[in-house]
């Protein structure tokens, strides 16, 4: 364990001056221990009115039928499938955080990996939710699934990357739910041996009997690992497949072998834009700030540079590729989105996923919250026009001109929509309500050596190469949760 | 005779804890368990606990998944309701590897985890065997069955020279739920 000193020059991955393993557990814990202030009840009361409209505008679909939206004859997908690969693409970052930067060996991972997990399952909720939905008759939904019936039986076609669909996201929900959860039971055990009365029993229940034995301990990690191993290859295999819905098709816009790469891009691009936008706020909120701090802002924001640009360098590649292929139908469908009808919702993809987010390379953007919250905000906006226009805008100009058509959305495609943030949230919610939104058990393991504590004390007890220590404290000029000026004498 | 069951020695650093460990193996005195509230690499070494074999079991269990979803899909298109799209093999393989690499990681992911949980007799509404509540907050608790030879008092000394900032001698081996 603490065999080994972290090199001074890294930055602390925990800050705080007194930080024990106590007041780490009290820190994270105090929102679920005591009652919500205030900002957690306006926040819960506008996404659960949110989630009503959801409940309402989806019960209308169902009993009107998906007539009910903007869909016609051309574009037979528009903002349900938006809806759903842009949930389905925010989700991909709390696997991203908990399993790929597990095995990089990424150690700020750990205070954000729990509310990012929290989050992918939400999120794909959010997203089986349009899939059923869009079914218009949902109860016919169980026909997705290879069961014995009626009709032969006629089994599903498992040629179809529809059915590879359905594969793939159930099994990154319920892979997603059980990695999360096993990972909760440490910290459950943990408000369990706190609590008292019901409150305990109910935690009791929840935690499985967790003791923290050392057999225990060992068979967790062996499980953690073998997790985070398995659910970085689906993870890259659901977004492959999301994308495949529409690659192997002969759609001019959709037919593009850079698809599965180029989503996958995306679909971290966004969930990491989610992440941030959510953690920003909830750092705030419930006190976070040592926790979650401007280390991990810049990092996520690093993260958010690099795949931004990477889609950037798959738009330019569509476009060449169109441009290259000489096929009239491609050619035009690209030129399109920035002539047709639809060219303001191509301005808002490009624009805001590949401009906007070039301003990270400025350490002053990365390391500022207000504009980090806002250039996040601008990545959800553009990645929801970014599944937008490869959908309406592919669609709504087909090989015949005839049957052209332009789609406008009814106010269930928008109640929907808007219902479903509302759903996403009041979710959320509830979780840092009734769960610890921070891995404490994980955070515990910083504390020694990649605290601001720890390397304080090393920096006290000498021994360093003095220009590391002066690196170590010009980094920390950055961090709103440290005092810079305690470190004059040190 | 005393009636304490077990002696728990509780450590606010896992470093002493370890410390800890090696001064009464020193002195042959057998460690029962000892409960951390994270994850301690090296404990497993000095306690003598072999390595998980979990990784085993999720192999086993993820070809289990993908050779039975493969089996299905064999039987669903080439053998009970053949369909002939555009003259192509029935038993189009590469059309079948998404399905079939989704159910191999859902069944290693669901079969390990759950071997875990049977293994480690971890259910839901288990009564939790706690010997020290602060076991999952901020002790690194040693726990020694006190049914041994060597006089409690030496044991008790022995922890408190290794760092602990606690010695519990308990009666019960639980800390009671109820």
């Amino acid at each position: 364990m603490a065999s080994h000193k972290e090199s001074i020059i890294r930055e602390p991955l925990v800050t705080g001056k007194d930080i024990t393993y106590a007041k780490v557990t009290d820190d994270v814990l105090f929102p679920v221990e005591n009652k919500p202030n205030k900002a957690w009840w306006i926040g819960f009361t506008v996404a659960s009115l949110g989630a009503c409209l959801w409940v309402f505008a989806v019960s209308w679909t169902f009993w009107y039928g998906i007539g009910s939206w903007g869909l016609n004859k051309t574009v037979g997908w528009a903002w349900d499938i938006t809806g759903f690969v842009w949930w389905v693409g925010i989700g991909h970052a709390g696997t991203l955080i908990s399993a790929v930067l597990l095995l990089f060996r990424q150690k700020w991972r750990n205070s954000i990996n729990r509310s990012a997990e929290a989050m992918t399952i939400f999120a794909v909720i959010c997203a089986a939710t349009y899939v059923v939905s869009h079914m218009g008759r949902p109860w016919m939904a169980l026909y997705c699934l290879p069961l014995p019936n009626q009709y032969g039986s006629l089994w599903v076609n498992f040629n179809s990357p529809l059915i590879w669909d359905v594969f793939a996201i159930s099994t990154y929900f319920s892979v997603s739910l059980v990695f999360w959860y096993t990972g909760l039971l440490p910290d459950i055990a943990t408000i369990r041996d706190r609590g008292t009365g019901w409150y305990r029993r109910i935690y009791s229940v929840l935690s499985f009997g967790w003791t923290g034995s050392v057999k225990t301990w060992q068979r967790f990690e062996t499980v953690s690992l073998i997790l985070a191993g398995i659910s970085t290859p689906l993870v890259l295999s659901v977004h492959t497949i999301v994308s495949m819905d529409f690659a192997t098709s002969l759609e001019p816009g959709w037919h593009t072998t850079i698809f599965p790469p180029y989503f996958v891009a995306g679909a971290i691009f966004s969930g990491f834009a989610m992440v941030q936008t959510l953690l920003l706020v909830t750092r705030k909120v419930l006190g976070l700030e040592n926790y979650i701090t401007m280390f991990h802002i810049e990092s996520m924001n690093k993260i958010i540079l690099v795949t931004g640009s990477v889609v950037g360098v798959a738009y330019i590649t569509e476009f060449f590729i169109a441009y290259y292929s000489g096929g009239e139908y491609e050619q035009y469908t690209f030129l399109n989105r920035f002539i047709g009808p639809y060219w303001w919702a191509a301005c808002m993809m490009y624009g805001c996923n590949v401009l906007m987010t070039q301003v990270m390379w400025f350490k002053k953007v990365r390391t500022n919250i207000a504009m980090s919250w806002v250039l996040s905000i601008i990545v959800n906006i553009g990645m929801w026009f970014e599944r937008f226009v490869i959908i309406v805008t592919s669609l709504h100009r087909d090989y015949i001109p005839s049957s052209w058509a332009m789609f406008y959305p009814t106010w269930i495609d928008v109640s929907v929509f808007i219902g479903s943030i509302g759903v996403f949230f009041t979710l959320f919610l509830l979780f840092i309500r009734v769960l610890p939104a921070i891995a404490m058990a994980e955070v515990k393991l910083l504390l020694k050596e990649q605290s601001e504590h720890g390397k304080r004390k090393q920096i006290e007890e000498g021994h360093l190469d003095p220009s590391q220590v002066e690196f170590y404290k010009e980094n920390l000029i950055k961090f709103d949760s440290v005092d810079v000026s305690e470190y004059e004498n040190a | 005779m005393s009636s304490t069951k077990f002696i728990l020695g509780l450590f606010d650093d896992p470093d002493e804890m370890m410390h800890g460990i090696d001064k009464l193996q020193k002195n042959s005195i057998p460690i029962y368990d000892v409960y951390t509230p994270m994850p301690i690499h090296g404990i497993e070494a000095k306690l003598g606990i072999k390595d998980s074999r979990l990784g085993y079991a999720a192999f086993m269990f993820g070809c289990v998944g993908g050779t039975t979803i493969l089996s299905l899909v064999y039987y669903f298109l080439a053998h009970d309701w053949p369909m002939n799209i555009g003259g192509k093999p029935h038993f189009a393989v590469p059309d079948f590897i998404p399905v079939t690499f989704e159910w191999s990681v859902l069944f290693a992911a669901f079969g390990m985890t759950f071997t875990f949980f049977y293994a480690t007799h971890l259910f839901p509404g288990r009564a939790p065997r706690v010997m020290d509540l602060r076991a999952t907050n901020d002790r690194f608790v040693i726990a020694i069955d006190a049914k041994g030879n060597t006089p409690h008092e030496d044991i008790t000394n022995l922890l408190k020279e290794a760092g602990a900032v606690e010695v519990k001698h308990n009666d019960r081996k639980y800390v009671s739920y109820e």
